[in-house]
């Protein structure tokens, strides 16, 4: 699993590539683990962008719910965007549409949970 | 060769099918007949039958009772939840009273919803019966002679006139039981469960329901894909969504419909029967839960199908 990010002001873009298998999901976990512990600010949030996540397992959704967890600990949010059609079904199957906020793509997600956030993500893309 | 039946088959607490719940099977029915005519009862009846169980049946309400009929002369049971009446009911109009019978029963666990079907168990009543409960917890009979203990129950446990026995069993051992070989597991619940497995002539059945399967850790999950290896049937605890299992009901000591798939694939079983189902689900709920589940074997199959089916009460499986 190939995995990147960015920031924009108080939204971290992560990009996951790949499948997040019962192997890959320890890596998920790892590459989460700075990003959830330092770089993400008070009322900011983590955007996860999944399209290029062709499968994700339980050990994958367990780890987005923990990710889900430490951040609303945290007073910040997360949000997961561009969901494949499988991995659309395989959200709605665990109900983990009812547990986090999807998006149909990135920058929506961005419109709702940062304006300053967004106005960069558009400026970067100009 | 093995037969599974179900008498009890819902999760926490019996449920019933309610009047509101028979008007919309009638509704849905007559809307499918959309107005046709039938000339025989069988021509209805066949028709009916391919309505599917939400509409023309129920998944049922009572609590957990499962048998295992081996072909031998005794009978064997998992649970004594609600559906162990109707069980003992079948049984009693079969033999009659004045024919003994023998009754193995394997807990997984004596939590209320597990053993409040065992006062109204009429065989334990009979003298000349024999019963045999099984588990590997200590407060094992405590748990049986404490629900019938004065103020919670009219007739107390030392009234019943059957012989009955418990046996303490222990997990890493193998018992040879009423024909079967029996190994039991240790597993995450509050006040610890025990799944089975019940093997006997090349076949095998995982009974493994009240157990919080998280996946989480390797070696732990190793010993459950062990456990459920190349079974012909799982029995498993599908209460819960993935998502309650790790957020509102985290450490509830249940298991969802996918990590049930996950891990039958990891141990080649070929059957998974979701069982334990949440009494807040009424048949169309249980239904959809099943096809999802199908759905979601079909996304993750990378080798042999694996049958995915629902349990209801008065269900066969063959083995």
């Amino acid at each position: 699993m190939d995995f990147s990010s960015q920031r924009f002001v108080d939204v971290v873009v992560a990009v996951p590539v790949g499948q997040i298998d019962h192997p890959n999901a320890e890596s998920l976990q790892r590459a989460l683990a700075p990003i959830l512990e330092a770089a993400i600010p008070a009322s900011g949030a983590l955007v996860l962008d999944f399209s290029g996540v062709s499968y994700i397992s339980s050990m994958g959704l367990r780890i987005l719910l923990m990710a889900a967890k430490q951040l609303r600990a945290a007073n910040a949010r997360i949000a997961v965007a561009a969901l494949q059609p499988v991995v659309s079904e395989i959200f709605g199957i665990a109900r983990f549409n009812h547990v986090l906020e999807i998006f149909p793509d990135v920058r929506t997600a961005l419109e709702h949970v940062s304006g300053p956030a967004l106005a960069a993500y558009d400026a970067a893309a100009a | 060769m093995m037969r599974i039946r179900f008498w009890g088959t819902r999760g926490s607490l019996p449920v019933a099918l309610t009047a509101s719940g028979v008007r919309d099977k009638v509704i849905a029915a007559l809307r499918a007949a959309a107005g046709r005519t039938f000339a025989t009862d069988a021509e209805l009846a066949s028709f009916v039958d391919g309505l599917g169980l939400p509409v023309s049946g129920s998944y049922g309400g009572h609590t957990s009772c499962v048998e295992i009929e081996t072909g031998g002369p005794d009978y064997v049971l998992c649970d004594l939840g609600t559906g162990v009446r109707p069980f003992g009911q079948k049984a009693l109009a079969r033999h009659g009273p004045g024919m003994p019978q023998t009754y193995h029963i394997f807990m997984s666990h004596v939590h209320w919803d597990h053993i409040m079907g065992f006062p109204f168990f009429t065989p334990a009543y009979i003298p000349g019966n024999r019963i045999r409960i099984y588990g590997g917890h200590e407060e094992l009979e405590l748990a049986f002679r404490r629900q019938q203990a004065a103020p919670s129950f009219p007739v107390e446990f030392a009234a019943l006139g059957a012989d009955i026995e418990f046996v303490h069993l222990h997990p890493g051992r193998q018992y040879d039981i009423a024909g079967l070989q029996v190994n039991l597991m240790l597993q995450r619940h509050a006040g610890d469960s025990f799944g089975y497995r019940f093997s006997a002539g090349g076949r095998s059945v995982v009974y493994t329901t009240d157990s919080e399967h998280t996946l989480e850790d390797a070696k732990e999950t190793g010993i459950y894909v062990n456990f459920f290896r190349d079974a012909d049937l799982v029995i498993f605890d599908a209460m819960y969504s993935l998502a309650d299992t790790i957020s509102v009901k985290a450490d509830w000591g249940h298991s969802s419909n996918i990590v049930g798939v996950e891990l039958c694939q990891l141990a080649g079983a070929r059957q998974l029967c979701l069982f334990h189902h949440e009494p807040i689900h009424g048949d169309a709920a249980i239904d959809r839960v099943l096809a999802e589940t199908r759905r979601y074997e079909e996304i993750t199959r990378s080798g042999q199908p694996l049958l995915v089916t629902a349990a209801y009460d008065g269900m066969e499986i063959e083995l």
